[in-house]
């Protein structure tokens, strides 16, 4: 039973002689059938949640790591001195690639969900907010505070990394506990794949001992169970997957207008994952059927 | 063709059979006799394969058992057909097609043979019966698939465990011809039967050698039947 891809052809091939050999067996079908199903329902779920926490986790990585944010809280008249100090300071600082003064009207925006449309910002003691992008390997925040400091002493520079940091580390987790999910889902399959297997080579033991004694070798039997079990999962995961597919889609959005909350639900070439869950649920059955059958013919005489 | 050599086989406990030596030549006809517990169907299995032997050698065309893989034991089970006493069968699949299934698994084409299974079928008188299944038949139908099922492949050598154990006289004595007859076209035949009946009866038609298991060891028996 070595060569591996051989067996494989043969597989797709089909015979239908030696599926013949094997009588079919109605109630494991259908459980197998359910169970594949069943996984690769939850599988698309696993899926959804990696993508959608790696999405989060780049998001917050990537996009909030190359700004940051100085705010001026200043007396009255210094306000736009401070700022004219800080932007200077910032346009010579290596890292960074541009820094803007929001202006009065992005800050009344900013403000708006709070205080209403009608705030007279101009009238009140409100912190001007500098913008600083990054770029190259960012700057180092330690090092442009202290110039800060001396240049313009109303800078409080905010460079994210307070609250962003325990996201992203929550979202990698979660991302790695969705990647676990669909291991041991995969794990699952192969488990009660094989438990399958062994029942029905257990209940065909006499089938066996009468191909084994009119000369059939070890992989004609193989194939026999092999094929049908992998045919199974791969069914069964193909309806489950769909179904997921379905479910997922139908989800109702949580997109905020492009914040930081992302639906669990697969983007653009994200939906090219799904359709890998039958055929690997079928790799699965296919190797643990392929397992079983071998040890349990290597027992038999 | 089929040869052991000083052969012992125990169960774990106290040997069955000891220091065992027996070469089948081609074309020979044998009966291996014994009370029943003696170790026939034991030295018949040694003979297939099915065992391998606890002391000695089992040649098998040529191929020392321990050194043959499963795939090789699967291939000599080509060349030798086995009729057992209570032959099983593939009970979800016709008589025709279990005749057959020694083709189906040595991946020939069963249509290709549809002759010869035809011919073979009528060989055995079970033309009428060709599309049963095999829960449906008699005793004597059973040992007659059997045996159809066993010589299909044109083996080199058939052997019988207990083939007439189910069945009545006039049956016992239709197969008995029936291996007869496939021995005169050349094939070894061994044939276990504790039946010393069977053997006077078909002393006059063939040349065959009485083997006896007793006391763990084979003896050449002949002229006290």
């Amino acid at each position: 039973m070595k060569p591996r891809l051989s067996d494989l052809r043969t597989l797709m091939k089909g015979d239908s002689q030696a599926d013949r050999v094997v009588p079919p067996t109605g109630f494991t079908a259908s459980l197998t059938l359910f169970a594949a199903a069943a996984m690769a329902f939850l599988a698309v779920f696993a899926l959804a949640l990696s993508l959608a926490t790696s999405r989060l986790a780049d998001r917050w990585g990537e996009e909030l790591a190359r700004s940051s944010t100085l705010r001026i809280s200043a007396p009255e008249g210094q306000m736009a001195a401070q700022t004219e100090a800080a932007l200077r300071v910032l346009e010579t600082t290596p890292g960074v690639a541009s820094a803007r003064a929001l202006s009065d009207d992005e800050q009344r925006a900013l403000l708006e969900p709070w205080f209403g449309p009608d705030l007279p910002v101009e009238s009140l003691p409100i912190p001007r907010l500098i913008e600083v992008i990054e770029e190259g390997a960012g700057y180092d925040a330690a090092g442009l505070r202290l110039r800060l400091s001396a240049e313009a002493p109303g800078a409080v520079l905010d460079d994210h990394t307070r609250w962003r940091a325990p996201l992203v580390r929550a979202a990698s987790r979660l991302r790695m506990l969705g990647w676990v999910s669909l291991g041991l889902i995969a794990a699952t399959v192969a488990a009660m794949i094989t438990l399958a297997a062994g029942a029905a080579l257990a209940a065909n033991a006499q089938v066996i001992g009468v191909l084994r004694l009119v000369g059939a070798r070890d992989r004609y039997i193989a194939r026999a169970f092999v094929r049908r079990f992998t045919l199974r999962a791969l069914t069964g995961a193909a309806v489950g997957t769909l179904l997921g597919c379905v479910a997922i889609a139908l989800l109702p959005s949580a997109e905020v207008g492009g914040g930081f909350l992302t639906g669990l639900g697969f983007r653009g070439w994200g939906w090219l994952w799904p359709p890998l869950i039958p055929p690997l649920a079928a790799l699965v059955a296919f190797l643990a059927t392929r397992a079983a059958a071998r040890r349990t013919l290597g027992e038999m005489s | 063709m089929i040869e052991l050599e000083n052969v012992a086989y125990s169960y774990g406990g106290a040997e069955l059979l000891s220091d065992i030596t027996l070469k089948l030549q081609p074309g020979s006809f044998h009966f291996l006799t014994g009370p029943s517990g003696a170790g026939k169907t034991t030295l018949l299995k040694l003979c297939y394969g099915a065992l391998i032997p606890t002391a000695g050698f089992v040649h098998l065309f040529g191929q020392d058992v321990r050194a043959m893989g499963r795939d090789d034991i699967a291939l000599a089970r080509r060349r030798i057909g086995v009729v057992h006493q209570d032959c099983q069968f593939l009970n979800h699949l016709s008589v025709a097609e279990n005749i057959a299934l020694p083709l189906t698994v040595s991946d020939r084409d069963a249509a290709a043979e549809q002759d010869n299974l035809r011919e073979l079928t009528e060989w055995v008188g079970l033309t009428a019966r060709a599309d049963a299944l095999p829960p449906e038949l008699s005793g004597g139908e059973r040992q007659r698939a059997a045996l159809a099922r066993a010589v299909i492949m044109s083996p080199d050598a058939i052997l019988a465990d207990e083939p007439t154990g189910n069945v009545d006289w006039d049956m016992s004595q239709r197969l008995m011809r029936l291996l007869v007859e496939l021995n005169r076209m050349g094939k070894t035949i061994m044939i276990a039967t504790h039946d010393l009946a069977l053997i006077r009866a078909a002393k006059p038609h063939v040349q065959a050698r009485v083997l006896r298991i007793s006391n763990r060891r084979l003896q050449l028996a002949g002229a006290d039947l």
